[in-house]
């Protein structure tokens, strides 16, 4: 849980021609003014978003990533603190928060016995949109997420890939500024999954929409403009995934050799590079691995058997700042339940 | 430089129209659910249709029988035909309220919570979609009047409707006040299993007030459906199916003190129970959670 608490100054303000440098750590955040996007003030983490972004937060289950959404979208009240959705306060202006959103949550919020194309009539009808206009932009949001071929199917009769992807559909029909996703990929197959992600970066360019999203699989943050990686209740890190990654600095080489002593001792003297054996592996990590590679294949004087060079991941990031894994981390409290 | 617009959500109409247009979308996903499962209606016109035609005409005919006066049975035929009425109504109103419950369950709800739209909009929208779906049904007995002797006068049938209608919606908000003090969907059936026999059996729709012990009528003129029943059947008597010579006891109305309160004040009263069960159901469906 996360209590929104107010942190005078720490958020700039609507006028602001920029971010407050204290308020937004990772400042690739806010271009133009503030109203656009969302601002949170919660413990130990100031969110700063900006119109047009990919916003990932990121953390293990259990570690408030759906109540903070929540609260950002007025389903739960703040208990203190404040936090602005598009120029609009979550407390004093929930309506105008609520017609600027678009939600799609983890669980299903369709209306299994209707139809695809009422369940989308619906959500018109429910945000007031032109009528006029309807008939024409429910085509638009089936077309951009490949479920035209569906308007007519009781949506108890789809796959849980199709049901998602149905939801992020009525998520943008009313063409909100931003559009949060819990977990859009929970539960689906590799295959839908990646169709989800496609479908929200297609999203992402044609409707300009902010996407504000959580995930607790790192590899699915790295769609993301940027990222926030949450602990325990409290931001650690924040910036662009390979902002991220480049805090690590260096890649990770992994070598077997015909003699692993004789080539970390080389490794030591000639490249400078620190070894650590284990098993019949010598790891070391170093800049530009790739580049390295062959000179080290060149220059070892002892037989290499195989080499594999691994990119630093959000995980190593996670486990750089945590000091523990993603995956074992943050089990104190169960995911909150869906309560509304 | 000044920064490039965002693209504005789209732009609401007035206030009042927007309202309606979401709460006729409510109303209508009801219908639509009613009309894509007519089985459950069906099954649902069966506990009523039973008590008319084999409790009703058992008792009639014991009536006929023990009592002196040959016409007491058919008296008592036109005399249950109003509560009958209600109960075609009661199952149907009382899945509305499921429905809020389910609705909850399968996260739809969360989707009309978000909605820029009031809470009460939605709760009256839903409480009335379930009213319509529930007088649909009571139609269907209504059709029936005929067979119990029940004149079919157009003037008779349209006050019967509006009344029955106005009776679902109290029932239905019941159902309503129940289901949003309730998460778990079994639960929501239990409770209201209970609530709503004693409801029905309490509002003198089988036998008439008269007949109760005191206790019992005391109870039973604190039961909003009592004078909905009873508003409904000096409706029908009024217009024809009175018999001078029916027993006396099968034309006693609700009286308070030796005071027959009129029509109006006991419909009156009606609206004023389902209003301030649709004012709490509000007030607890706006409540965030």
């Amino acid at each position: 849980m996360f209590p929104l608490r107010l942190r005078p100054g720490a958020r700039p303000g609507p006028g602001a021609s920029g971010p407050d440098p204290a308020a937004a750590p990772a400042s690739r955040a806010v271009g133009g003014p503030t109203s656009t996007g969302v601002v949170a003030a919660v413990r130990g983490l100031d969110l700063t978003v900006a119109q047009g972004e990919m916003f990932g937060f990121l953390g293990p289950n259990g570690c408030g990533k759906t109540t903070t959404i929540a609260m950002l979208c007025t389903l739960v009240p703040p208990t203190a603190g404040r936090a602005e959705v598009c120029g609009h306060d979550t407390r004093t202006a929930p309506g105008a928060v609520r017609r600027g959103i678009g939600l799609v949550f983890q669980e299903s919020t369709l209306d299994p016995e209707l139809t695809v194309e009422e369940n989308l009539r619906f959500h018109g009808d429910l945000y007031g949109l032109p009528r006029a206009g309807l008939p024409h932009r429910v085509g638009e949001v089936l077309d951009l997420v490949e479920l035209s071929g569906h308007r007519a199917h009781l949506v108890r009769t789809l796959s849980g890939g199709m049901r998602r992807r149905l939801e992020i559909a009525r998520g943008i029909l009313h063409r909100p500024r931003v559009l949060f996703l819990d977990e859009p990929a929970i539960g689906l197959d590799p295959h839908a999954r990646a169709r989800v992600w496609a479908h929200l970066r297609d999203i992402s360019r044609h409707e300009g929409t902010t996407l504000f999203l959580t995930t607790h699989y790192l590899d699915e943050a790295d769609h993301c403009d940027r990222v926030a990686i949450v602990d325990s209740g409290r931001i650690v890190t924040q910036g662009a995934p390979a902002e991220l990654k480049a805090v690590l600095g260096a890649d990770r080489v992994e070598l077997r050799t015909a003699d692993n002593p004789a080539a970390a001792r080389v490794l030591r003297d000639r490249f400078g590079l620190a070894a650590s054996a284990a098993g019949d592996t010598l790891t070391l990590r170093a800049r530009n691995a790739a580049g390295l590679v062959p000179r080290l294949c060149a220059d070892l004087g002892v037989a290499v058997h195989a080499v594999s060079v691994a990119r630093p991941t959000l995980d190593d990031v996670f486990m750089h700042h945590t000091g523990h894994p993603a995956t074992a981390a943050g089990g104190a409290a169960p995911a909150p339940g869906g309560a509304p | 430089m000044t920064p490039a617009a965002p693209a504005a959500p789209a732009a609401p109409t007035a206030g009042a129209a927007l309202e309606l247009r979401a709460g006729a979308m409510v109303w209508r996903r009801e219908m639509l659910h009613y009309l894509r499962d007519p089985a459950r209606a069906a099954v649902s016109l069966f506990q009523p249709m039973l008590f008319l035609f084999i409790l009703g005409v058992g008792l009639a005919r014991l009536l006929a029988e023990s009592g002196a006066d040959g016409s007491a049975g058919d008296a008592y035929l036109r005399f249950l035909f109003p509560g009958v009425l209600v109960m075609a109504a009661q199952a149907p109103a009382v899945s509305a309220g499921a429905s809020i419950v389910w609705d909850r369950e399968s996260g739809f709800l969360r989707e009309m919570l978000v909605a820029p739209v009031r809470r009460s909009t939605l709760v009256l929208a839903k409480c009335l979609g379930g009213a319509t779906v529930a007088t649909c049904n009571a139609v269907v007995v209504l059709a029936c009047a005929g067979l119990v002797g029940i004149p079919y006068h157009p003037g008779l049938l349209a006050a019967l409707l509006a009344q029955l209608g106005l009776t679902a919606l109290a029932m239905t908000a019941l159902g309503a006040a129940v289901a949003v003090s309730i998460r778990r969907i079994q639960t929501f059936h239990t409770v209201l299993g209970v609530l709503m026999t004693p409801l029905l059996f309490l509002s003198g729709m089988m036998f008439p007030l008269s007949a109760m012990p005191g206790w019992m009528a005391a109870v039973a003129l604190a039961n909003p459906l009592t004078y909905a029943v009873d508003a409904q059947r000096r409706t029908i008597a009024a217009v024809g199916g009175a018999d001078p010579a029916e027993s006396a006891a099968f034309l006693s109305t609700v009286e308070w003190g030796g005071w027959q309160p009129p029509v109006a004040l006991e419909l009156l009263l009606v609206a004023a129970c389902t209003a301030a069960a649709l004012a709490w159901t509000s007030r607890r469906f706006a409540r965030p959670r």
